[in-house]
């Protein structure tokens, strides 16, 4: 198990080389004549105003919240599937219990208008 | 093993022998993982230029014209092309950009997606690394781009980068639930996450045990690669390439090149854990599982691009009610349907991995989705009914009395 | 020193140079970043210690939701690109004194122990199906996991509430 972890990390290291040196080629190779105007923030060809300052709307955060509730509900869900041939009924009935209780929150989401993209 | 039969073995061990003779083990050990690791990554970069060769000629013949044909017969040099194109753009840079960000977000974003090839399941023994917790790896290494996003967005200094760079991650973030759920359904019925084990587990393939979980995996894995119809968000007539307005030249490139290789990541994905991995029957003898891993790869996208070409683009609320209010439920319900159905089926002495099995689960399956499309035809109904405009209630009309008061002016105005 | 020692050391110095980077850094989004190699850093080590699923799921969840959620909370609170200077010697002389204060306190626990010197058993190969079956066993885990489920929602219900917008 240590071996393929230990493959993993050299693939992590392999492929930042690969992405990184066509970055290193294209940086010995492409013209670079920068001037102010190029060199503007583009904001749809007119001269830009203001901070980059966004009205970040609170909806984005919502959805990243549900995302996190039910990304734990996955890491629960994934031993018991991979223990699931081995495992009697009722303990089948005990995650159908919890996946139900996790649909109750979805609902309840939904039904406040949560899920809404406003 | 004989060179005909598995020459990427047969390979691998001529080049351990070769270098034994002056490496000490642990040497040997490292050297073939960095190139095992050096193969798949100028793998996964060589298929990202035939997956843009066969977007553009694919998206080309549907759309009723040609597609590139200048460079190399049949545009097969086009995408070298592009890639001199890349290298020898001049890189703009605006000023008041977090430099260090700025440069790692494209790096970061070709690296997470290159790293997934490590778990994909090639053949029997082609494998980067047979993790225990193979699929899971995969699902892992895609909160690293999302982050990538992220960093693009906010280095750039622009509004538009930085509202693009949220909107990306909302939608990503939402579609990976679908996504994983339908994933555990797959886990539940192979008894293991390890890839591996997952393609021996099909010798009736999964996408006919477990239809509903291939389509969800399939459409939530097209919208989180960020393609049509799910590319409301980096399109160019929409928010004119959102998080990527800044980048040009190779750093763009490296963009492009992380969503073309996630996208062909997802193909295969799908190919492993739905259409039965690198199982076929022999060509003239050999066995050649690379090879049908790759012929089912291929047709992965294949769909993919298909999809691309026909459907239009999604609006961003509807995009995100199809996800939470269809494709998570379905996904939940799926969960508690395959379980009880496997369950119903094993106890009417139906084995695992045989086509009775196999037949139960399709009919439970195929019952699910007749309900759920029922469901969604039913709100439709009721949307529509709502939305429609209702009877305008009785205007006083022309009568006799009206039209002769007015009739010397209308026949002074003839 | 054996390959996994050296390993360690190298492991456990970029996480500790990431949190080190997360509580030093003049610009939140940069801390955040630190945030992230420095759990990145956690995850090798459990992968280090053959946790597989661990490594795993402390990727997925902390890297892939946790550290986003905190990234949008910084760009809720500051969408502005900028430095936040250190806010005055009062604040860093308090920090100060109770970070020292708790390093002590973890020094002495560290020191005092009796770590057990044997070398613990290897990780069986059915580790993940283990797992799965005591998070289901009544005997074992199961009230603890459905109770975790309660307070899933309650976390979902209390933040959708907090998030909401209130006509």
């Amino acid at each position: 198990m240590l071996h393929d972890f230990a493959f993993v990390g050299v693939f992590f290291l392999v492929a930042i080389a690969l992405a990184g040196g066509p970055l290193i080629l294209a940086w010995l190779i492409r013209p670079a004549k920068p001037n102010p105007i190029k060199s503007s923030t583009y904001e749809c060809g007119v001269e830009t105003f203001g901070d980059a300052w966004v009205q970040f709307k609170v909806q984005y955060y919502v959805y990243g919240l549900v995302f996190v509730v039910f990304d734990i509900e996955t890491i629960f869900l994934f031993p018991w599937a991979v223990a699931y041939s081995q495992l009697p009924l009722f303990a089948v009935l005990e995650m159908v219990l919890f996946i139900l209780i996790l649909t109750g929150a979805l609902v309840y989401a939904w039904r406040k208008g949560d899920l809404e993209w406003v | 093993m004989n060179v005909v039969n598995d020459p990427f073995t047969w390979a691998g061990n001529v080049i351990a022998q070769w270098l034994g003779g002056f490496l000490p083990p642990v040497g040997v050990d490292v050297t073939m993982m960095v190139l095992r690791a050096g193969v798949l990554g100028v793998f996964a970069l060589v298929m990202f230029m035939v997956m843009t060769w066969i977007e553009r000629k694919g998206v080309a013949r549907i759309q009723d014209r040609i597609g590139p044909n200048r460079a190399g017969p049949f545009g097969l040099l086009q995408p070298i092309a592009d890639g001199v194109k890349a290298l020898t753009k001049e890189d703009i840079t605006p000023d008041h950009v977090d430099r260090v960000v700025f440069n790692a977000a494209p790096i970061l974003s070709s690296v997470a997606a290159m790293i997934v090839f490590a778990a994909i399941p090639f053949g029997p023994g082609l494998i980067g690394a047979d993790m225990n917790i193979g699929i899971f790896y995969i699902l892992a290494v895609g909160g690293l781009g999302i982050i990538a996003i992220l960093m693009a967005g906010w280095s750039s200094n622009n509004k538009y980068a930085l509202l693009g760079a949220f909107r990306v991650v909302a939608q990503l973030v939402s579609y990976e639930i679908p996504h994983v759920l339908s994933i555990v359904a797959v886990v539940m019925l192979a008894g293991s996450m390890s890839m591996i084990t997952i393609v021996e587990k099909q010798p009736v393939w999964f996408l006919f045990v477990l239809p509903v979980s291939a389509l969800i995996v399939l459409f939530s894995g097209m919208a989180e690669i960020g393609r049509s119809p799910f590319d409301l968000l980096d399109a160019e007539s929409e928010i004119i390439a959102g998080h990527h307005i800044e980048y040009s030249g190779m750093k763009f490139a490296l963009f492009f090149l992380g969503e073309y290789v996630h996208a062909f990541a997802v193909s295969c994905i799908v190919a492993a854990l739905f259409l039965g991995g690198w199982r076929g029957p022999n060509i003239f003898g050999l066995t050649v599982p690379y090879l049908w891993f790759f012929i089912k790869a291929i047709l992965v996208f294949n769909v993919m691009v298909w999809a691309r070409g026909t459907l239009p683009r999604l609006r961003i609320d509807h995009l995100m009610a199809f996800n939470w209010k269809f494709l998570v439920p379905l996904s939940l319900v799926n969960l508690i349907v395959v379980a009880v159905a496997d369950r119903l089926a094993q106890a009417g002495g139906l084995a695992a991995g045989t086509w009775p099995w196999a037949l139960v689960m399709l009919v439970f399956n195929l019952a699910m989705l007749v309900v759920a499309l029922a469901l969604v035809g039913w709100a439709g109904q009721r949307a529509r009914r709502a939305a429609e405009p209702r009877e305008m209630p009785e205007v006083e009309t022309h009568d006799e009395a009206h039209d002769a008061e007015h009739a010397p002016i209308a026949a002074g105005a003839h | 020193m054996t390959t996994l020692q050296v390993m360690f050391i190298l492991l456990g110095s970029i996480t500790l140079a990431g949190g080190l980077y997360t509580v030093t850094a003049r610009n939140l989004f940069h801390g955040a970043l630190g945030l992230i190699v420095a759990l990145a850093g956690v995850a090798a080590l459990y992968a280090l210690l053959e946790a597989s699923f661990l490594a795993a799921a402390q990727v997925a969840i902390y890297i892939g939701a946790i550290a986003i959620m905190i990234i949008f909370a910084v760009m809720l609170t500051r969408g502005v690109m900028g430095a936040y200077p250190v806010k005055d010697l009062w604040s860093l002389a308090v920090s100060s004194i109770g970070t020292v204060l708790l390093l002590a306190v973890l020094l002495v626990t560290l020191f005092r122990f009796n770590w057990p010197q044997t070398t613990p058993a290897a990780v069986p190969a059915d580790s993940i199906a283990q797992l799965g079956k005591a998070l289901v066993d009544p005997n074992l885990y199961v009230l603890p996991f459905e109770v975790a489920s309660v307070l899933l929602v309650a976390a979902l219900i209390g933040s959708a509430y907090i998030a909401r917008d209130k006509k």
